[in-house]
């Protein structure tokens, strides 16, 4: 298949073969199988789909930003109507949502179409035999699969952001500020550790299931439950905890809020929507509800990055662990596997 | 023997209740070529999947260059290249390609990868293809580029399942003709997995007959036949231009020898079955007699008839002891009694 990212190929490769020459030194097979994913991955047309609609919806959502971008910061109201790259992120008059909502949809998207044929697929050709008779040890291979994904994800989110401020210096002339730059940052680490999720559990699909077209469409299957029918269920357990009668003390009120919360908060979506949120606003100041004493005396004002980051960490680690659970359920799924075509 | 290269002892597969290998210990010496023969889901693949330590043998050990194959697989699996039976490729890269990327997972030197892979692909007789997609490849130029695939590694075993699978005859020929070449030039060790007999006959030093998980008998052919035939080693079988077969008299002189075992007359063809090769003494006679011989032929088994028999006793085996259809006890019954 020839594909209009073949150039990847030299550009990639180039570097590494000047390497190999002057150290005189053999790549290890474990450099050399990412290699291959990650260039397997820039090449298919899979890829290219995905990178053509995330790039079209971050052409959208900045287009939509940059026409509104003026009375965002003139917003006298607004504390954030100075971090002008955080407003382009963010800024949305009500057409299009903003890229990290787009986010929280299609990366699930992109990280289940990266891995969900990672291993079965190998498995189905025959070529994991011949990849286990070669002296790598059998975890590299999984570990590959999601790394050499992972970097190209990477690539293509950071590839974005720096467009993105590149393209926001030239039209509006404001320089971006450290603090700004270090939170645009966290939000891409933080996109791509969702996307991370979503492949990891892909991976882990891909090796329970010996069938691509089922590990895709079980993946589907959760996403599509996570977006859509998850909110629907907590709202109707909501409404079954909820007693009709009355309005409530502010005690139980709270207590209720924070269940839903809880709830809700077992989506990894929401994780990641939250956490993007306070990384790009900084006048965020919780996630749950504030009581009026917690209120009284505080400044309408943004918070430093690193209370910003405090208030995400819990997110942070939640993402990260339930990454970690889905690779190592393949992992031991994988090692303990009999390979055989 | 002395100094195996391959060492296997009280090898032990089960699933759940089924042994897939049953106890089983080899020997293969450096520079051999050894033929495993045995039907399908004899235990073939398993037995090399444990030698390759990608499956943990129940019980006993596999031993591949002094090194114990399931504790160190990635020492043995240096020095061992392995053809799978059923090889896949990266269909979207080329031949040469998927070749140099096997290189690299071996760690060759990437200055001396690209020489050598092209050395390779040109043993193998790939030179003029090397720069196709493996998804235009044939079937058999895929065994060529598997084979390749081990080669470049420069192992010190070699181990093919089922190596001539799907190929053409004359293809097969050329396959296995390469694979005596290089054992005998490089002093490779070679195993070889098959269920085609005469093919692994042409060029094996030694084969072992593997069924239902158990290894029945080792050796080189002339010895498999002769423990396997025992007395009847040689038959012969003579033509004769009159169609009417050779009166009793002649008959009578061939059964005066004690060697002769047995002799079976069909028209114009005799088959005499004897425990040493006294061809010259029966040719004489006839002669002497004034018969016209038109053609002698020694018969001589080969795997088809050895494996033939033992697939027989095997599945009489099975029969009596299996709770099979009264049919089929009834006709084993007869032909017991008979």
């Amino acid at each position: 298949m020839e594909s209009p990212l073949v150039y990847f190929k030299g550009l990639f490769s180039k570097g590494i073969m000047h390497k190999g020459l002057e150290q005189q030194k053999a790549e290890s097979p474990f450099r050399a199988m990412t290699r291959k994913e990650a260039g397997d991955h820039v090449r298919s047309w899979r890829f290219i789909v995905m990178l053509i609609l995330i790039a079209l919806t971050f052409l959208g959502a900045l287009y939509v930003s940059l026409s509104n971008i003026s009375a965002a910061t003139a917003n006298i109201n607004d504390p954030d109507r100075l971090f002008v790259y955080l407003k382009l992120l963010t800024t949305s008059d009500g057409t299009l949502p903003t890229f990290h909502v787009f986010i929280s949809f299609l990366g699930p998207l992109l990280g289940i179409a990266l891995g969900f044929d990672a291993i079965n697929s190998e498995q189905n050709n025959g070529t994991l035999t011949r990849l286990m008779a070669q002296p790598i040890y059998r975890d590299n291979v999984l570990l590959t699969k999601f790394c050499g994904a992972l970097i190209v994800v990477s690539v293509l989110f950071l590839c974005l952001v720096l467009l993105m401020i590149g393209g926001g210096m030239m039209i509006t002339g404001v320089l971006v500020e450290p603090g700004e730059l270090l939170r645009i940052l966290g939000f891409v680490a933080m996109s791509i550790l969702y996307v991370g999720f979503w492949l990891s559990l892909a991976i882990l699909l891909s090796v329970r299931f010996r069938n691509a077209a089922t590990s895709a469409l079980a993946a589907i299957g959760i996403w599509l439950f996570f977006t859509v029918f998850y909110r629907i269920i907590v709202n109707l357990i909501m409404s079954a905890v909820l007693p009709s009668s009355g309005p409530l003390p502010p005690e139980d009120l709270l207590s209720y809020n924070n269940l839903l919360l809880f709830l809700l908060r077992l989506a990894p979506s929401q994780l990641y929507t939250d956490a993007a949120t306070t990384l790009l606003m900084p006048s965020v100041r919780s996630l749950g509800p504030l009581t009026m004493e917690q209120m009284a005396g505080a400044i309408p004002s943004p918070l430093p990055l690193k209370e910003s980051l405090m208030i995400v960490w819990p997110q942070v680690t939640g993402l990260l662990a339930a990454t970690t659970v889905c690779f190592a359920l393949a992992y031991y799924l994988f090692m303990r596997r009999e390979i055989r075509t | 023997m002395e100094n195996p290269i391959i060492e296997l002892e009280g090898l032990t597969k089960s699933y759940g209740s089924a042994k897939a290998v049953d106890n089983l210990s080899l020997k293969i010496s450096r520079g051999e070529i050894f033929g495993l023969l045995g039907p399908n889901g004899a235990g073939k693949t398993t037995t090399i999947l444990m030698m390759l330590g990608l499956t943990e043998p129940t019980a006993g050990l596999a031993r591949v260059c002094g090194v114990d194959a399931s504790s160190n697989p990635i020492a043995v699996k240096r020095k061992l290249g392995y053809m799978p039976d059923s090889m896949g490729f990266y269909d979207d890269m080329t031949a040469l390609e998927n070749l140099m990327y096997i290189g690299r997972l071996n760690r060759i030197e990437e200055h001396e990868l690209i020489t050598r892979a092209h050395k390779t692909m040109e043993i193998v007789g790939l030179g003029e293809e090397m720069h196709k997609k493996t998804s235009a490849y044939s079937r058999g130029m895929k065994q060529r580029l598997g084979l390749a695939d081990v080669l470049i590694r420069e192992p010190e075993i070699i181990i093919l399942d089922e190596p001539t699978l799907g190929i053409d005859p004359s293809g097969i020929k050329e396959f296995l003709s390469l694979i005596r070449r290089l054992s005998k030039q490089q002093g490779l060790t070679v195993l070889l997995s098959s269920h085609h007999l005469h093919q692994v006959q042409q060029v094996c030093d030694r084969v072992g007959i593997f069924v239902g998980g158990r290894l029945l008998v080792e050796g080189d052919m002339e010895t498999l036949s002769r423990n396997l035939f025992g007395e009847e080693s040689y038959v012969l079988q003579i033509s004769f231009r009159e169609p009417a077969p050779p009166s009793g008299e002649h008959i009578e002189a061939l059964k005066a020898l004690d060697v002769v075992k047995q002799i079976t007359i069909d028209k114009n063809l005799v088959e005499v079955s004897c425990s040493e090769d006294i061809t010259p003494d029966v040719v004489r006679l006839f002669v002497q007699k004034g018969l016209n011989i038109t053609g002698v032929r020694k018969k001589e088994f080969g795997l088809d008839e050895i494996y033939h028999r033992y697939f027989e006793t095997n599945q009489k085996n099975n029969i009596s002891n299996g709770k099979s259809a009264g049919l089929f006890q009834r006709s084993f019954f007869k032909r017991n009694n008979a």
